[in-house]
């Protein structure tokens, strides 16, 4: 089975990207649930990407690839981008996003709370994400 | 995404129809957006065909709605499946916004 893809920078291809993490986990018996989870961790991180790493740049790609290893899948994201800072990276508070209408920084709360482990690496420019999720 | 919309009244019933991405989500905004919805007091979000959601669009729901509460507009969620509920759940806006089963319960809440 094809288990990478390679789109370019556009949010368009975010739904190619979900069709594709669908197709491939179709292979298992996952849950509704846990099926959407995992689309959307891959959509978030892919977004992210595409919009800020990217500046949906549609001359520049991303690649998604996913693996299993014994009993977790991998899900490995990279791109050419300005890469994610993990390090200034802070929990958002909700209820403040309510309060003050703030629209975005919550996609990597939601991915951290659905995958096991999310790492980010970069060398020589290139970033990679790499997530993890026990399924079997 | 397609979005509809039917009035009743005061009470405008929002229905999504589709995928709520990062790319779909500002069609979802506009329509929040537009100063005309703040006449209404009740604004219903009917999500039967709403087939999935992304934090872009959880993130147009959570900038409204203060707007909205501020107003006495209410904002009540109902039809909403399974998976898609999760991802609010994920975040905890299930006990920040108001998701009810059905169009009666909705209906009633509405009134209160």
């Amino acid at each position: 089975m094809n288990n990478s893809i390679r789109i370019s920078c556009s949010k368009k291809n975010l739904k190619t990207i979900r069709e594709f993490v669908t197709q491939y986990l179709s292979q298992y018996e996952l849950s509704d649930i846990v099926l959407n989870q995992i689309v959307l961790a891959v959509d978030e991180i892919s977004a992210n990407l595409i919009i800020h790493a990217n500046q949906e740049d549609a001359s520049k790609f991303m690649e998604l690839a996913i693996e299993r290893l014994n009993g977790q899948l991998l899900f490995e994201i990279s791109d050419n981008g300005i890469s994610f800072q993990h390090s200034n990276y802070k929990e958002p508070d909700i209820e403040e996003h309510i309060r003050i209408g703030k629209k975005g920084g919550v996609g990597i709360a939601i991915v951290n709370r659905i995958m096991d482990k999310v790492e980010f690496t970069s060398r020589n420019g290139r970033n990679i994400c790499r997530l993890y999720k026990t399924v079997f | 995404m397609k979005i509809t919309h039917e009035i009743k009244d005061n009470t405008i019933t929002i229905s999504l129809d589709g995928e709520l991405d990062a790319s779909s989500s500002v069609l979802l905004d506009e329509e929040l957006s537009n100063p005309s919805i703040m006449k209404y007091s009740k604004i219903l979000v009917d999500c039967a065909k709403l087939n999935y959601i992304s934090s872009a669009g959880l993130g147009v729901f959570i900038s409204h709605l203060q707007r909205f509460e501020d107003s006495q507009i209410k904002l009540i969620f109902y039809n909403m499946q399974e998976k898609v509920k999760n991802v609010f759940e994920i975040l905890g806006l299930d006990l920040l916004m108001t998701i009810v089963s059905t169009y009666d319960e909705a209906m009633t809440v509405a009134n209160e």
